[in-house]
């Protein structure tokens, strides 16, 4: 069992979870993810480690609440506990030694960005974070990332930061010239957006991909994504590949498979809540994805 | 499970018998539930022995003074003994003996190929029907399973050495059983949140209720077992650092790597593996409704390969209610490596087969959902390295079957995970492990067997491995090595068919 020691909301819909996982945040490295599993009859499902602290045994998850499992896990408080945390999974970040990296974040993708940023800025990289939110409620971890370097917080609706999209700051700071590398996490559109826009200079872009997933160690397939051509797993080969080789539009067929079963197990829990409690305030509408700071 | 007799009643225990009147015994049928009413549910098919039933046919054993069953056993259970006891109506005796050589009795009496292991080298099966050691065997392992509180539970004085088990499939639940006894002290890490490997995740609740599984690890655990959930060897640990930890190590994560067909379309929405497909239905739950874990229910459903595995998922497709599935195999029926009971269960079903059938081609629609597959009619031609007849393809034959879903079942291979931390240990071009006639690997005091040393095969050829290679480390950690010369673990021409067994869509039960 995996204590939880504080639940902190930072955003409307995402949650960080900090909890003990004494093994995983002694040996974690950034890039690597965690497969929790909430007991009986709950689903396994991945999440990026997006902290954590060796001495004291903990790591931190951030969660955004989009289904059932996650808004199941996102309710937990100090005094419950993860039955099961498997991990660290999934390769590490391949990460440059020297030279200026952007680190873009969209949404809760902000939170896979932050171990890498971390990171970089421990070997002595130049870090340009470009991180963003439909308005200023919705822009998570910038003071964490501030402390790794220069932080470019955008909105959609222009209430905070820079107005737009995370992709247009982005243009803007490839334009200034000096970047080596960009880091990409967040919705598959807004991935391929900057994939997109980095292939025509060449700029060596990782991505890290969400497909559906089960195990996580390699042994069904059902996260397999198309790299260059060729099959992958992204639970093993992955989750970051080279963003110019991947096929977004599989991984986005892909990730509608279970859509019409998502709805009817948050239907099913809201029923379920509603025969315990009222339903809170906006549960519904939390359910729904938001805009990500990126063109659909 | 077993009918009990009602409280108070006295066993029916026969008069002896003379031979010529044992040979007069026709073989017991395994009572099952209807077939029409069972593709319907998930509950067991085969309904096991009533007493009665089970004391008749324990009469049929000749007692062979060199009795081959036993030899045909995988971990040498002491057939006519158990048998013995149990004709006699002494089931506690024939329980404890029956457990004492095998740690999974309820799992082997259910799942083992016994057609070509005890039963088949019975001598009665000669001029007739074997002895129905399975059915006998899960007899006695369900009346030991609901008597367990009647049953000592024996606890050897520590003798202070520890052993690390990796994986808790057939193979190191046997393993753990056999070393437990002799007073290690044993650790299983498994990557999943439960354990049982294949047993788990793969054979379906109709065939091995999960209950029962969960049971007979229990029964390990009351022993002393512990056993570490969540635990990757290669990524939570690595290998030289579990070494560093315990005395002698068994490594025993099969060979769960789906391989896939390599066709166009083969990642469509509607297209699993029969890993994936298998796990989210039996480990995750997800053939109940109120599992949170999703699984397609496809109306028309197309597996392809002719394995157990294959079987297993074709017959849970039905189970889901699709109305139509159908196995695709290449070569024809007389070639399916699957148990022969298990086809004949998927034909009182209504499964469809099409045979001399491979697949080129999974069609879509335009949202990438699977509408079909394109195969191409095979004929058979010359014997191959397996000795089954080589498909070959019958030019413009190409054909195509409607479906919502499809499951490659063609088989499965080692995962890298583990052996890419722990360079020293010896690997075969194929992945697998390479282990001496002791199972002991390329690393001193490492030892492996099951799939990960013999390419995907059955659970009771793991359990043997499992079973010599427990022996294999008593003798090195008592000092007492080389031991005496034992059979090999996996043969490089045993593997060599073990492999092509895969390839053709093999693997549980």
């Amino acid at each position: 069992m995996h204590p939880i020691l504080r639940n902190e909301r930072l955003s409307p819909n995402v949650t960080r979870l900090v909890l003990e996982a004494p093994r995983i945040a002694e040996i974690r490295q950034p890039g690597q993810f965690v497969i929790v599993h909430l007991g009986r009859g709950a689903e396994r499902i991945p999440l990026t480690i997006a902290d954590g602290d060796a001495g004291a045994g903990t790591i931190s998850l951030v969660i955004q609440s989009v289904g059932k499992s996650t808004a199941d896990l996102v309710e937990l408080q100090p005094g419950d506990a993860i039955a099961d945390v498997a991990g660290p999974l999934g390769r590490p970040t391949e990460l440059p030694d020297h030279g200026h990296a952007v680190c873009v974040g969209g949404g809760v993708g902000t939170a896979v960005i932050l171990p890498i940023a971390q990171e970089l800025h421990r070997r002595g990289v130049e870090v340009t974070s470009i991180i963003g939110g439909r308005s200023r409620e919705w822009v998570i971890l910038e003071e964490e990332l501030a402390a790794c370097g220069t932080v470019i917080a955008c909105t959609d609706d222009g209430s905070y930061g820079r107005p737009g999209f995370v992709t247009e700051a982005l243009a803007d700071v490839i334009a200034a010239g000096g970047i080596d590398e960009v880091f990409a996490v967040g919705p598959v559109p807004m991935m391929r957006a900057v994939a997109e826009m980095t292939r025509p200079a060449g700029l060596k872009t990782t991505v890290s991909l969400n497909p559906v997933m089960v195990d996580g160690t390699g042994m069904c397939g059902g996260c397999r994504v198309t790299v260059h051509g060729e099959t992958r797993y992204a639970c093993v080969d992955g989750p970051e590949f080279d963003g110019h080789d991947v096929d977004f539009r599989e991984l986005s067929d892909r990730l509608s498979t279970y859509r019409p079963f998502e709805q009817a197990a948050m239907e099913r829990r809201a029923c379920e809540i509603g025969l315990r409690t009222k339903p809170k305030a906006g549960a519904t509408e939390e359910a729904a994805e938001p805009a990500q700071g990126v063109p659909a | 499970m077993p009918v009990e007799p009602a409280p108070g009643d006295a066993p029916t225990v026969p008069p002896p018998l003379t031979k010529k009147e044992r040979m007069g015994i026709d073989r017991v049928a395994m009572p099952e539930q209807d077939a029409g009413e069972r593709a319907t549910n998930f509950r067991e098919v085969n309904l096991g022995l009533t007493e009665q039933l089970a004391i008749l046919e324990a009469q049929r054993c000749l007692e062979c003074p060199k009795p081959y069953c036993i030899d045909g056993c995988p971990v040498a259970v002491n057939i006519p003994r158990f048998i013995r006891l149990l004709r006699d109506g002494d089931l506690h005796a024939a329980a404890e003996s029956l457990l004492d050589d095998n740690a999974l009795p309820c799992v082997t009496g259910r799942v083992c190929p016994q057609e070509n292991q005890c039963e088949g080298v019975c001598l009665r099966a000669k001029t007739g029907k074997s002895v129905a050691i399975g059915s006998l065997e899960r007899y006695v392992a369900d009346w030991a399973q609901a008597h367990l509180d009647e049953l000592p539970v024996a606890h050897p004085t520590p003798n202070g050495k520890r052993v690390a088990i990796i994986g808790s499939g057939p193979a190191g639940l046997t393993a753990a059983g056999e070393l437990v006894k002799k007073g290690y002290d044993v650790t299983i890490f498994e990557a999943f949140h439960a354990p049982g490997g294949v047993l788990i995740y793969g054979i379906p609740e109709f065939r091995l209720p999960k209950d029962i599984v969960g049971a007979e690890v229990d029964r390990l655990v009351e022993q002393g077992v512990k056993i570490e959930a969540n635990a990757i060897i290669g990524k939570t640990y690595t290998l030289p650092e579990l070494r560093e930890r315990f005395d002698a190590m068994f490594i025993a994560v099969g060979a769960g790597l789906p391989v896939f067909m390599n066709v166009p379309g083969e990642n469509y929405k509607g297209v699993y593996s029969a890993n994936e497909y298998l796990t989210r239905v039996n480990l995750m739950g997800a053939w109940n409704a109120d599992s949170d874990t999703p699984v397609l229910h496809g109306q028309r459903v197309v597996v392809v390969g002719g394995g157990n595995v294959a079987m297993d998922a074709v017959r849970t497709s039905k189970r889901l209610g699709a109305s139509e599935a159908t196995i695709v195999y290449r070569r024809s029926h007389d070639e399916l490596p699957a148990r022969a009971e298990e086809v004949h269960h998927a034909e009182q079903e209504g499964i469809r087969f099409e045979f001399l059938a491979a697949p080129l081609e999974v069609l879509g629609d335009d949202e990438r959902w699977v509408t079909g597959i394109r195969v191409q009619r095979m004929e058979l031609g010359e014997p191959d390295a397996s000795g089954r007849r080589k498909p070959v393809p019958i030019e413009g034959s190409e054909f195509e079957i409607d479906a919502d879903m499809v499951v490659v079942a063609i088989g499965t291979r080692s995962n890298p995970l583990l052996t890419a931390t722990a360079p020293e240990l010896e690997i075969n071009p194929w992945g697998y492990i390479v282990t001496d006639e002791h199972g002991m690997t390329s690393m001193p005091g490492v030892f492996a067997g099951g799939d990960i040393v013999r390419g995907a095969a059955t659970v009771i050829l793991a359990m043997g491995d499992g079973k010599r290679s427990a022996a294999s480390i008593d003798a090195w950690l008592r000092g007492d090595w080389p031991p005496a010369p034992a059979e090999p673990v996996a043969t490089v021409a045993g593997r060599a068919a073990a492999r092509a067994t895969a390839a053709a869509g093999s693997a549980a039960g």
